[in-house]
């Protein structure tokens, strides 16, 4: 895959309290370092996702440090408590140092 | 020995009873997965991999098909128009397309996959460069017509033009070739349902091609498919989109006739 590319699923609206399920997914290759090429046989250099952060209302609610044997295309799911309506901000950290973003919003009622 | 048959019930009837809240439930799956004796893949695939395609969301195809309805929408070629140009909304002027194929173009002389179909669109109409196959456009953009068919069964023709065709497709599914000496018969006819080492063996129904396997990381056309069992049997494969691919695509849809689409679907 060129293009990296987030999708994240978040419910519309919540009740205060309520526990809810958060799925992101973004594509990427993945690329654990581990891996010769076939025809030169050197090293493919390693290029992973190694942080992925979820802040609500710009507090940290989900963290995750990520190896090299997550997967391609990696998925996530967590829950979080809703307590107020806001936005949850959703951050991936590749090895080269760029940063793929993607933002929701909720409402809690 | 008028004991037997009454213990031998007795026993077959506390096996059905013990399992039957979980049977009900892969029961109903397996009805909506099937159509006769033909079973749907998602049958054969583990909880984890079949709760995978339940969610479109976990689903990592629809990477894919978002690509793909992005493509619709572009511009491209010398004529400077997108698909959406002449064929509009995807969901309603290509539902039921993709269930259809391969077809019979009076053109060629001969069936035509999907694949084909878009790149002939693309240089006839669009005219523009043909995309490569098993390329993420061509892929996507397959994915995207047969996703709009998806939960329709599966219609292929088989007579009329098509019979020599699908007689070609029948003879190549039952052949038997390479080191192996394998047919693919041999696995998806006579041994679905049976392990092949760590493997559960399928029927090989193409209804959830274009697919995501686990093992390709990605996403991939029947005919890569194709190459991979071929390869499998130490058989030299044919290449992409060739006669006798497209031929052998027309005879293993015909075999899920009436199985419905479930493109995209996840697999191991």
């Amino acid at each position: 895959m060129a293009k990296v590319k987030p999708r994240v699923k978040v419910p519309k609206t919540a009740a205060k309290g309520e526990i809810i399920e958060i799925k992101t997914l973004i594509s990427h290759k993945m690329e654990s370092g581990q891996r010769k090429d076939k025809k030169t046989g050197e090293k493919i250099p390693r290029k992973i996702i190694n942080k992925f952060t979820c802040t609500y209302n710009g507090v940290v609610v989900f963290s995750a440090d990520w190896h090299p044997a997550i997967s391609t295309n990696p998925y996530m799911a967590f829950n979080t408590v809703a307590t107020e309506s806001g936005t949850l901000e959703f951050t991936w950290v590749d090895d080269d140092g760029s940063t793929y973003s993607k933002s929701a919003e909720i409402t809690v009622q | 020995m008028r004991w037997r048959p009454i213990a031998v019930v007795l026993a077959f009837g506390l096996f059905i009873g013990a399992g039957s809240a979980a049977k009900a439930q892969g029961d109903a799956k397996l009805a909506t997965y099937s159509a006769g004796d033909a079973r749907s893949g998602y049958t054969y695939a583990t909880p984890a991999t079949q709760e995978m395609q339940d969610d479109d969301f976990a689903n990592p195809s629809f990477l894919w098909i978002d690509y793909g309805a992005t493509l619709w929408q572009d511009v491209n070629g010398e004529a400077g128009k997108a698909c959406s140009s002449c064929h509009d909304a995807a969901e309603d002027t290509m539902k039921g397309v993709g269930a259809r194929y391969p077809v019979y173009s009076a053109e060629l002389g001969k069936p035509i996959s999907l694949e084909q179909r878009i790149n002939k669109c693309r240089v006839e109409n669009m005219q523009a460069e043909p995309w490569k196959w098993e390329s993420r456009e061509l892929l996507s953009a397959t994915a995207y017509v047969r996703h709009q068919s998806r939960g329709m069964p599966v219609q292929v023709q088989i007579d009329g033009p098509m019979t020599p065709f699908y007689e070609a497709g029948k003879a190549f599914y039952f052949q038997r070739r390479g080191l192996l000496d394998m047919a693919c018969s041999n696995c998806h006819v006579d041994n679905a349902g049976n392990m092949i080492r760590a493997n559960l063996l399928t029927q090989g129904q193409s209804n959830g091609f274009p697919l995501y396997r686990l093992k390709w990381n990605g996403i991939g056309s029947i005919h890569r498919r194709f190459r991979g069992c071929n390869k499998q049997v130490r058989a030299a494969p044919y290449g992409y989109g060739s006669d006798e691919y497209v031929n052998l695509e027309l005879f293993v849809n015909s075999r899920g006739n009436d199985l419905l689409v479930e493109t995209p679907a996840v697999r191991n």
